[in-house]
């Protein structure tokens, strides 16, 4: 694989304090930018921002449409709405029916993410209690980009890290606490 | 999507953006609609979902038809629009307009309302529900456009899954709704269809925003969710004709996350309430307000 240009990280149920620690592990220096989907039953995800900003060592902003994502930048998707990359690096927002009960949905980021960035790119599959994001994390294995997922044992929710294990195996699978040392060590090479 | 169902073969995506390709220029130059200035990432995915509703294998086998039977293209174009809206989405931009548009709608004697690209009516019941309880329904004309005839079709009917009502009653009231949703419908088995008095102020017609002109002369647009899908150009085609379509000083609607960053005809467009992407036709030192 080249060096990566991005990350995207999918997760649900027990997500948001697997993010926290997460964020927290990752070095503020990382030049890539991070994209995360992250389901969530609030109508906004200003508090989810918010909340990951006060333990994140690199900032967090909701994904604007037609915005180019920033390295160093944390960038989530908005409620209601798929999040995709274009070819063209730049994000773009969906309301099309919800993809295995989600929309946001992991699916839709990861294959439009595995497309825009090649191999360039790392998937990474948390904590979750449905199969969301096994077919994404296969797409951007298919293109050539590294697969992370947590170890199911050490996840809150064990269902869709085991999904995406299944379905797409895993470059790296791991507990939670070593994910953010690997993607600086990826990273920051 | 049992990890049993055996391994498919590996998908050749430059191939497959090939045959997209190829897909758009099939079915402008045989039915003359034009996606190929649609936002390609999304419109993959629903080219890929129409090969896999209508089993066509790839997407030559999609284009073949295009090319080869007239009567598939309703279904394309209902695969490609896929119209998914519920009733008073985002309910505080409909309390926003009660609250804050409506007011000045009130002093015009007849008032004219667009809603572009309508899909299958959702916003266009609730928009006359909230007109009607403000006392402004009798003066009013909606537009409601789409390019997707059987989209209109739905729309004019107004028959949704029961299953909705509880959000969508729920999106009423937090809208500032005066009564209760089910005032407004009836219920039969797993369906609910709206008061077709409703419909009495409203006008359903076919009107395409990728190549058609200005439509009426409004003072409120409402278009929410569907430029997201249109390119930085025809985004900005479609704002200029919403500009050219609207009276001095009329609103325009648009959806909650909708950038206009890349748009140069968004300078003729004034923020009434930006964080709902409400804005008002006029600059700022023409003094809109």
């Amino acid at each position: 694989m080249d060096a990566p240009r991005a990350i995207v990280i999918g997760c649900s149920a027990g997500g948001l304090s697997a993010l926290e620690q997460l964020f927290a592990q990752l070095l503020p220096s990382l030049p890539q930018p991070i994209v995360v989907c992250c389901h969530t039953g609030s109508s906004t995800v200003d508090l989810m921002c918010e909340l990951l900003a006060r333990h994140s060592t690199l900032p967090v902003v909701e994904a604007t449409e037609r915005s180019t994502p920033l390295g160093g930048t944390i960038h989530v998707a908005p409620s209601g709405y798929h999040l995709l990359v274009e070819a063209t690096g730049r994000f773009a927002l969906s309301v099309d029916e919800r993809v295995s009960f989600a929309r946001p949905s992991i699916d839709v980021l990861f294959d439009s993410a595995a497309e825009a960035y090649g191999d360039a790119l790392i998937g990474v599959v948390l904590t979750g209690a449905n199969r969301d994001g096994a077919e994404g994390l296969a797409c951007i294995r298919h293109h050539g980009g590294l697969a992370v997922v947590q170890d199911p044992g050490d996840a809150e929710a064990p269902t869709m890290p085991q999904a995406a294990l299944e379905l797409a195996g895993a470059d790296h699978c791991l507990p939670l606490a070593a994910i953010g040392p690997l993607l600086n060590r990826l990273c920051l090479p | 999507m049992s990890p049993s169902a055996g391994q498919a073969p590996p998908v050749d995506h430059a191939l497959e953006d090939i045959e997209v390709d190829l897909f758009v220029r099939a079915l402008k130059l045989r039915h003359g609609y034009d996606f190929s200035q649609y936002a390609p990432a999304s419109l993959k995915r629903r080219v890929l979902q129409l090969v896999h509703s209508q089993h066509t294998g790839t997407i030559s086998g999609l284009t073949h038809r295009v090319l080869h039977e007239p009567a598939f293209l309703p279904e394309v174009l209902e695969g490609l629009s896929v119209p998914v809206s519920e009733m008073f989405r985002d309910p505080e931009v409909f309390r926003a307009l009660r609250e804050q548009v409506f007011p000045v709608l009130a002093s015009y004697p007849q008032i004219n309302i667009w809603q572009a690209g309508c899909a299958h009516g959702q916003e266009v019941y609730s928009l006359a529900i909230l007109l009607e309880e403000a006392g402004l329904y009798e003066r009013t004309q909606i537009y409601a456009t789409d390019f997707n005839e059987a989209a209109l079709r739905h729309a004019q009917e107004g028959i949704y899954p029961a299953r909705e009502a509880q959000l969508w009653s729920r999106n009423y009231l937090a809208a500032g709704g005066s009564h209760t949703l089910a005032d407004y419908y009836s219920a039969r088995y797993e369906l609910i269809k709206l008061d077709q008095r409703l419909r009495r102020h409203v006008i359903f017609a076919n009107h395409n925003l990728v190549t058609d002109e200005v439509f009426c002369e409004a003072h409120l647009v409402l278009c929410r969710n569907v430029l997201i899908y249109f390119s930085d150009p025809l985004q900005d085609r479609t704002l200029a004709l919403f500009r050219d379509s609207l009276v001095r000083g009329g609103y325009l609607c648009l959806g909650t996350r909708e950038s206009l960053d890349f748009a140069p005809s968004a300078i003729d467009f004034t923020p009434v309430n930006s964080a709902l992407r409400i804005y008002r036709l006029g600059s700022r030192s023409e003094g809109v307000d």
